[in-house]
């Protein structure tokens, strides 16, 4: 028999208890429908911490500047100047695969005609842009001259433009930080919240030499070149850890520090603990698609129990379709076909209820959820797999009958 | 004798129940000829049914030999004895064992189908052999729709599609009428006066005189094996229509 032969045998019998036929779908449909859904909020979830990683820049090293110890009191991380903007373009020479861009910060108030803001103020250089890999959304980077004379230029994010700007066109508007005149010459593109929740569009960048003199106010202005963190981004292919021993040996060599002694700075792998999020998001999704498989074999069960009792009350007719010359695998097929028929219908009953479950979880809950062709594919393969495993062993039951005693079964 | 069609030699068929052992056949040899009418009686118990199982290879001997058209079956899998049945063999039943839900056409169709005849091919020979049974008229019916009779008929249709060399009627007037039962009996005779062998159990003494040969079983023995003048049912239907 071929298989549209066995399609139709199967979809009759099928047909003839509908209401058992359903009920015993019902298992697939809720288990598809459960993995569909499960798997789609996992992977929101995943989606969006890969994109507060892309957000903060993937391949990324944060080097802060070491504690300073004065008379027995430690102030820790940061409390000492210990890196420069030397030690950046050192960086920058000495290893091509990494990108380095120091930065000083410091709070400032912003005023705007006759509005006013307080936010963070980076001084850095235009790398910096390109380590954090943040886009410019109109307007201009700093151009050299600007670098080199202390240009008194600004760049803003998002979360300044709103508050300051409302709906006018910031650039080429000159805003005050802490009473010295910029002219904003570009504004950044949004990146919404960090991991921890900071707001990472509420800044201004203004040329780091800028900063020292005219921002963030004498303090910095003591040690000439002295920052307060490099930013260092490791280009795409090549190995994170390898990049920052090389970056810790530069900097101990250009800091002379002995061996033994404990470093100056700390550096910090940021890509590190971002992936360590994105592996945890992950099995959480695989957790959740792993507790909706289990109702799938559950209604695989069920199609098996269903396919028991067939078996059972259609012992006369297998009887009889042996007579007439129906071999093993007719047999087998035959059930085997009407599992899997079972299985599949349910399945793709199943995918729709799923996608429909989704785009609710989504809509109702505000849940981010990604449906992914392969997860849809993924299940009904498994509902598939599903009729076959648990449709072989009635399937062989039947294709074993003695066909003397079928004939005669009661 | 060269035409035997059907050659049994001390069939043995030993049933275990439990400890205990039943000999359903105890060393039965019979020939059957190409063309023959026969009829296997005895009571229930007798060994006839066991008999006719293995004669119809639904099953195989414990011992003993016994050769299908000069072929080996005692010896046959499972699969072949399943080839064997649906070429060579048809079947009969006492309560018809039509597919339920099925057209009357499809119902003739199952044994083509399992012997992979092509769709097209398929329609025109059970249509054909719906013909040769009268129900050209009912191709599309459901066995629900259809009479005791026809749904016999139906059953006759599903034996002979594949053109075999053998009907085997299991009590085929068992669940019918007496003046159904004569149209069936008179239906397999002409079978029988085409050409074709037929072997029939019954019990209905009425049934067995349209036989020209009688196999008598008792306790797993063949007790008597008698030659004799068949009746004709063709006139019996029709006198009995000319009474009524």
């Amino acid at each position: 028999m071929n298989l549209g032969a066995l399609l139709r045998v199967a979809l009759r019998a099928l047909a003839v208890n509908k209401l058992r036929s359903a009920l015993t779908m019902l298992g697939i449909i809720i288990g598809v429908a459960a993995v569909i859904v499960m798997i789609a909020v996992g992977a929101g979830a995943q989606a969006r911490v890969e994109a507060q990683i892309r957000a903060l820049g993937s391949n990324l090293l944060l080097i802060l500047s070491g504690a300073r110890t004065q008379g027995g009191v430690r102030l820790g991380t940061g409390s000492n100047y210990t890196l420069s903007e030397d030690d950046a373009i050192a960086i920058n020479r000495e290893i091509p695969e990494a990108l380095a861009a120091p930065a000083l910060r410091g709070g400032a108030q912003v005023i705007w005609g006759n509005t006013n803001w307080a936010t963070q103020v980076y001084g850095s250089t235009p790398e910096y842009l390109d380590v954090r890999q943040w886009t410019l959304a109109s307007g201009r980077s700093f151009e050299p001259a600007e670098m080199s004379g202390s240009g008194k230029v600004a760049l803003v994010g998002q979360t300044v433009v709103t508050q300051l700007f409302g709906d006018a066109d910031p650039v080429d508007q000159v805003i005050r930080i802490k009473r010295v005149p910029f002219r904003v010459i570009g504004v950044l593109e949004g990146k919404g919240q960090s991991l921890w929740g900071t707001d990472q569009d509420d800044l201004i960048i203004v040329p780091i030499a800028t900063a020292r003199t005219r921002v963030l106010g004498a303090a910095h202005a003591v040690r000439q070149r002295a920052v307060s963190t490099v930013w260092v981004k490791v280009a795409d292919g090549h190995d994170v850890k390898v990049i920052e021993d090389q970056v810790r040996r530069l900097l101990r060599q250009r800091h002379r520090l002995q061996p033994g002694t404990d470093d100056d700075f700390s550096l910090r792998n940021l890509s590190e603990a971002m992936a360590a999020q994105e592996a945890s998001s992950r099995v959480l999704a695989l957790l959740l698609a792993a507790v909706a498989s289990v109702s799938l074999i559950v209604g695989g069960i069920g199609i098996m129990n269903i396919m028991l009792v067939s078996v059972t009350e259609r012992t006369r007719e297998i009887g009889l379709r042996m007579a007439v010359g129906a071999r093993t695998r007719d047999i087998l097929g035959q059930f085997l076909v009407e599992a899997v028929t079972l299985s599949l219908i349910g399945g793709l009953i199943g995918v729709v209820l799923g996608i429909g479950g989704a785009m609710a979880v989504a809509r109702f809950a505000g849940w981010q959820v990604l449906l992914s062709p392969t997860a849809v594919v993924l299940a009904v393969a498994f509902a598939f797999a599903i009729g076959v495993f648990f449709g072989y062993y009635p399937a062989r039951k039947a294709a074993r009958l003695n066909p003397v005693e079928a004939l005669r079964f009661e | 004798m060269a035409d035997a069609l059907i050659c049994a030699r001390d069939l043995v068929k030993v049933y275990r129940v439990g400890d205990n052992e039943i000999r359903a056949l105890d060393g039965i040899s019979v020939e059957i000829a190409r063309g023959e009418f026969v009829t296997v009686m005895g009571p229930s118990g007798s060994g006839k049914s066991t008999f006719m199982n293995l004669l119809g290879c639904l099953d195989r001997p414990s011992g003993g030999e016994y050769l299908f058209d000069g072929q080996r079956i005692s010896d046959l899998e499972r699969d072949a004895l399943a080839a064997v049945r649906n070429r060579h063999l048809g079947f009969v039943f006492q309560n018809f064992n039509l597919l339920a839900r099925t057209s009357a056409l499809e119902n003739v169709e199952l044994p083509l189908i399992y012997a992979g005849v092509a769709a097209r091919d398929r329609r025109a020979r059970a249509l054909e052999m719906l013909d040769r049974v009268g129900l050209s008229e009912r191709t599309n019916h459901h066995p629900s729709q259809l009479s005791g009779g026809q749904q016999q008929r139906v059953a006759i249709a599903r034996a002979l599609v594949m053109r075999p060399l053998l009907i085997f009627a299991d009590e085929p007037t068992g669940a019918l009428d007496s003046h159904t039962s004569l149209d069936i009996m008179a239906l397999l005779q002409e079978l029988n006066r085409q050409g074709m062998t037929v072997v029939l159990v019954t019990h209905e003494t009425d049934i067995a005189r349209f036989a020209g040969r009688v196999l008598r079983f008792l306790d797993g023995h063949l007790v008597a094996d008698e030659h004799r003048a068949a009746a004709d049912a063709a006139r019996l239907l029709d006198e009995h229509q000319a009474v009524a």
